[in-house]
């Protein structure tokens, strides 16, 4: 009983602890001055995996470690930087894991085939049918 | 009709069932094994980034990547003191420590009376400590969370990712890997 109750308590307790007490990077919750490049590092964001909450994107997310992501981000589109050398330079450290832009891969290319191989396949099927239901 | 496309029909009736029940399977089996949340860095294999950390500490200097590459493979621990799983691994590191390992650590988004009020409450085990307020070098290195314990060699390349705290029963398994970087 006591370990449950000391198991909980660390449960609750860990978020409380498991945040920094240092502001945020520069640009984590600031946009940049440019729209333009505001609008290429939003678009971008989007599509890029929160580390921290794996089922956000690091614009949706508050954890801090999606702020300096965001900050980085978007620093770089600043420095003039392309959107997708900065994906890349992700991809390089994380895989394709904290992409959110579906590439075909030899891993994943059924993901892409097999939906076209079932249309062809209904297509056949039904042509088939629909010839003998005329005969 | 005849009685032999009526047997083909009958077993193509039991199609849609079989379909389902491998559907459920699959769901059941996606339900039921423990997922993996650990996101493995791509960067082993890979000479460190360069980079150069301000201490964090007053009594230790900072880190930079020209650190590393003089011939002995070495340990990276990437902590922070609001990170409870980092003192939980404290005292591994300090028997790591004690086998003649050389850790260096990298204190993420950490302040330096908080860093400094941690080591003295857990034992400093570090060489050298740089301040990474930014997460730069972290996401530089793939690392998705603290802490993180990063095996380099020799040469400076990165040879092994530990990701989690570095349990009483995986120091072996460090020592393991520092001696195959060290080959």
């Amino acid at each position: 009983m006591k370990r449950i109750v000391l198991i909980l308590a660390m449960l609750l307790a860990f978020p409380a602890f498991a945040q920094d007490s240092l502001p945020p990077a520069p640009y984590a919750y600031r946009q940049l001055d440019d729209p333009e490049q505001e609008a290429k590092a939003q678009e971008l964001m989007e599509t890029l995996r929160c580390l921290k909450c794996q089922s956000q994107s690091i614009a949706d997310s508050d954890a801090p470690m999606a702020g300096d992501m965001r900050s980085q981000v978007r620093m770089r589109i600043a420095a003039g930087e392309e959107p997708a050398a900065i994906r890349a330079w992700l991809v390089e450290r994380y895989g394709d894991y904290v992409s959110y832009a579906p590439r075909v891969t030899s891993l994943t290319w059924p993901l892409f085939a097999v939906p076209l191989f079932l249309v062809t396949l209904a297509a056949v099927l039904l042509r088939r049918r629909f010839a003998r239901a005329s005969k | 009709m005849n009685a032999e496309a009526q047997k083909s029909r009958r077993w193509t009736l039991w199609l849609p069932l079989a379909l389902f029940a491998g559907f459920v399977v699959l769901v059941l089996f996606g339900l039921l094994r423990p997922a993996d949340r650990d996101v493995a860095s791509a960067m082993i294999g890979k000479p460190l980034p360069t980079f150069d950390l301000r201490p964090a500490v007053p009594d230790r200097p900072g880190l930079a990547s020209s650190n590393f590459g003089d011939g002995k493979p070495r340990l990276l621990n990437i902590f922070a003191s609001w990170c409870i799983p980092c003192a939980i691994e404290a005292p591994q590191l300090d028997r790591l420590r004690a086998a003649g390992v050389e850790i260096d650590g990298i204190a993420i988004r950490d302040r330096r009376e908080d860093v400094t009020a941690f080591l003295a409450r857990y034992g400093n085990p570090f060489s050298r400590i740089g301040a990474d307020d930014v997460s730069a070098v972290q996401l530089a290195i793939g690392s998705s969370g603290v802490p993180e314990t990063f095996v380099i060699d020799g040469k400076g390349v990165i040879r092994y990712q530990h990701i989690g705290e570095i349990r009483a029963d995986q120091v072996p398994l460090i020592l393991e890997k520092l001696e195959e970087a060290g080959k």
